[in-house]
């Protein structure tokens, strides 16, 4: 140990006279800033208590003397809320959607609502701009599956597809190849006919007129002669640039093969039917509304 | 065990116990790896029975290198200290240590790039989120508490650490179970309780090591040549009952079968949440505060060669800090459906724990009084006098975060990740750093390789330090304020995957400054491994005490 006189503290209040491996401890008293700092925070604490539930008593508790409690303090900020809310809430769910699309003030509100909404379930597959993912339709393309008015989109959103819902949207694109209704050869070669139809190229040697043969046999029953879709069944356009699970040859001959049926929830049960007018009017309202 | 043998040579009751004991747990994790129901407690069970079949070779084989006697309490009036355990924990402390925060960087990088856990399920962030933490706290944190527990306990008492085959055994016994709860994470076993994550074996076989820790350090205390016990050993004996007493509380669990390695905790819905937070808070409590805080009564004194500041301050501030401590994990569980009473209570607390904490830092700071020049030519202080200036700010800023209004704010947000990596990286390791770059010259008794490596990894750490706490702080209270902004219309202005989109550079410079911090430890294991393998050239002055300048 150095000399231990070099210590201002020392000379006032010396050490313990305890050593252990050469280390020594001063008798300093408490710092007086310390000791009222550390009263102070036990007297706030105590006036804490008195205010706030805080102890434990047999089969209840101290309420403190405002009866603060955090479950109303929840329920009613949520109130305020909702009553924040109500007015315009009301103006929506009796007016139809054509009118919320036609009143500003019911649009902004209607758009922030369906906004909301669409972030927390819609997004996770559509995307947060709408802007879609393979197997998930893109809400702007002006395209749609299943019809792109008010009307349909409202539906859609309400009963799903391929949901469960007894009146949700129905019919799927059959696994052709996997259940045995075309051979290898007459995938490949349909697949690279559906190419064709919307100008992409098609592999060397593609008999094209046989593919029109087998589309005209097993695909125009859904897609239509022209491959111009079928909204009721779901049926996509063929001979646009839009393509829901890709437009690779690979991608639709696997698509021919496998089939495909992607599923919508319904989300009637889940979502109120104002936030589901407010989704349809937000979605409509993308750029790609009818 | 030849008869005519010089002098009668005779097993120990300790050694032939816990070879026997050992035996039998080998044979009791033969069959259950047989039977085990998944490949992975299988593995497990291997390892236990491996391990333990090692353990009983290396027992045997000591008992007929050593000699008959057993080795002197004192050699010329002098203790005859037992070293080798404290040197084993301390560099196994540097290679958990290292292990630890390199998967802290690797999941610091899957948040900000997702990709980068190239589907495996093994480096899940799931899963090398509790490695990591497991990692610095338990196998990096608990080797240097480990080593510098027995260390400091037989300098202050200046005593022989109890026992004979005690201290290997709590050594290895630790580490152990550092392998089986690393590897069950890795694995995805996972008991799912935050700091508490391993099965119900991993929990029993802590718990026979832990008693045994508790049992050595106290047998030595029993034997002091002092009259008092000084307070770097109160602080430490606090830790090792408390942790005892958390780690049995919070693990009670019925495993599903012996063959199993799933268990079900005894309590449930929010007195779990309850008890799992009465744990989690004090591991940070006992053992990432007092445990290092009697790191900090012996190593700053004593590298200062300064007296400690204030007797009676730690007195009042230990008492102090463990009756108050254990009130205030509720803090981590406002708002939630904890009673508002008990929430009351982990608040209030946690403000009256201010001072107490304070207590520590005053009695470290001020302890450099007359010796402030020495941060100027040693950087291992310098280490340690920073250490506990990041100590009493997290112990602020812990305070500040448990006050209702502000944990509305902050909670389930990367604030509370930079509060978190204040306190570990700024006071845990530093004063870790510190401590181990005290022991290894005076353990192995030749100096530092370099002391200006230090200085460098001071510097570098410390950089990092200031990235990631400042980086998360910006972050957390970003993603607080757009989680609670409402638009004008009364709607939430911003959806869960926007705070995410917004939280992306942060996570970038986060990693940034892990990096740095990983690269200061790196520096410190090269140091540490010349001043134990010098370059040839500096071979020849080797045998002074004191580290060069």
């Amino acid at each position: 140990m150095t000399d231990s006189s070099e210590h201002p503290k020392e000379h006032q209040h010396g050490t313990t006279g305890h050593e252990w491996d050469g280390i020594h401890e001063l008798n300093t008293p408490l710092p007086r800033w310390w000791l009222w700092l550390f009263y102070a925070t036990i007297i706030w604490a105590v006036g804490y208590w008195i205010v706030y539930p805080a102890w434990p008593l047999v089969s209840s508790y101290t309420n403190g003397v405002f009866n603060w409690h955090a479950r109303s303090a929840v329920a009613s900020d949520l109130a305020a809320l909702q009553a924040e809310r109500q007015p315009m809430m009301a103006k929506l769910a009796d007016a139809s959607l054509q009118q919320i699309e036609s009143t500003p003030q019911l649009l902004d509100f209607a758009r922030a609502l369906g906004g909301r909404a669409f972030a927390d379930n819609c997004a996770p597959c559509h995307g947060s701009g709408g802007g879609g993912a393979k197997g998930y339709p893109n809400l702007n393309a002006n395209r749609w599956l299943w019809g792109g008015t008010l009307t349909d989109i409202q539906q859609t959103i309400t009963h799903g597809v391929r949901s469960g819902d007894d009146q949700g949207h129905q019919g799927s694109m059959p696994a052709f190849g996997r259940d045995g209704m075309l051979k290898r050869d007459d995938v490949v070669t349909v697949a690279n006919y559906v190419r064709s139809l919307s100008g992409l190229s098609t592999a060397p040697g593609t008999d094209l007129a046989a593919g029109a043969k087998i589309f005209a046999a097993n695909c125009a029953v859904c897609h239509g002669p022209q491959a111009k879709g079928n909204r009721s069944i779901g049926a996509p356009n063929l001979t646009t640039k839009i393509w829901l699970y890709g437009s690779d040859l690979n991608t639709i001959i696997d698509g021919v093969w496998n089939g495909h049926g992607g599923v919508m929830p319904a989300w009637g049960g889940k979502l109120d039917a104002v936030t589901i007018k407010a989704l349809t009017v937000y979605v409509h309202t993308f750029g790609g509304g009818e | 065990m030849t008869p005519s043998h010089a002098a009668s040579k005779y097993m120990t009751l300790g050694e032939g116990g816990l070879a026997a004991a050992m035996t039998a747990l080998a044979f009791v994790s033969i069959v259950v790896a047989a039977k085990a129901y998944t490949p992975e407690y299988a593995f497990h069970a291997y390892l236990f029975a491996a391990a333990s079949v090692a353990s009983v070779f290396v027992i045997v084989n000591r008992y007929f290198e050593r000699s008959p006697e057993a080795p002197p309490l004192e050699i010329d009036g002098k203790p005859n200290y037992n070293m080798g355990p404290v040197k084993l924990a301390t560099l196994l402390s540097l290679f958990w240590g290292i292990a630890g925060m390199t998967a802290g960087l690797w999941i610091a990088l899957e948040l900000a790039y997702p990709a980068l856990n190239f589907g495996l399920a093994y480096i899940s962030f799931g899963r090398l989120r509790p490695l990591h933490t497991s990692a610095v706290i338990f196998a990096f944190g608990g080797n240097v508490l480990l080593a510098t527990s027995f260390y400091v306990v037989q300098r202050t008492c200046r005593a022989r650490l109890a026992g004979d085959l005690a201290p290997w055994f709590v050594i290895l016994g630790y580490n152990f179970f550092i392998v089986i709860a690393g590897t069950g994470y890795l694995l995805g076993i996972t008991q799912s309780k935050e700091y508490a994550e391993p099965e119900w074996y991993a929990d029993l076989w802590l718990t026979i090591v832990w008693v045994v820790y508790l049992l050595v350090y106290m047998g030595t205390l029993m034997r002091r040549k002092e009259p008092h016990i000084y307070v770097a050993n109160w602080f430490y004996l606090a830790f090792m009952v408390t942790i005892a007493v958390l780690h049995i509380t919070n693990n009670a669990a019925i495993p599903v079968s012996l063959f199993s390695s799933k268990s079900y905790i005894v309590w449930a819905g929010v007195q779990d949440a309850m008890v799992q937070w009465w744990y989690g808070h004090n591991a940070v409590g006992f053992f990432l505060t007092a445990g290092f805080l009697g790191i900090m009564y012996y190593f700053i004194p004593k590298r200062a060669e300064r007296p400690v500041y204030s007797y009676r301050l730690s007195i009042i501030h230990f008492w102090a800090l463990i009756f108050i401590y254990i009130w205030a994990g509720p803090h981590h569980l406002h708002y939630t459906a904890l009673p508002d009473w008990t929430q009351t209570l982990g608040m209030t607390f946690s403000i009256m724990l201010w001072m107490p904490s304070w207590g520590g830092m005053i009695n470290g700071l001020m302890t450099l009084s007359g010796a402030w020049d020495k941060l100027r030519t040693d950087p291992v202080l310098r280490m340690m006098v920073l250490s506990v200036a990041f100590y009493g700010m997290a112990t602020f800023e812990g305070p500040v975060m448990s006050i209702k209004e502000v944990n509305s704010l902050s909670h389930y947000t990367d604030w509370t990740i930079g509060h978190v990596h204040s306190g570990a990286l700024g006071w845990v390791a530093f004063i870790s750093f510190g401590a181990v770059y005290c022991l290894v010259p005076w353990l192995w008794n030749r100096p530092l390789y370099s002391l200006r490596l230090v200085s460098w990894h001071f510097w570098i750490a410390t950089i990092g330090i200031v990235v990631y706490v400042t980086s998360m702080w910006v972050s957390g209270i970003l993603q607080g304020l757009m989680w609670r902004s409402y638009t004008s219309l009364g709607f939430l202005e911003y959806s869960f995957i926007e705070t995410v989109q917004a939280m992306h550079p942060f996570y970038v410079i986060r990693a940034l400054g892990g990096a740095l911090f990983l690269a200061g430890a790196l520096i410190m294991a090269f140091n540490v491994w010349r001043t134990l393998y010098p370059p040839r050239e500096a071979l020849a002055p080797a045998a002074n005490l004191v580290p060069a300048e």
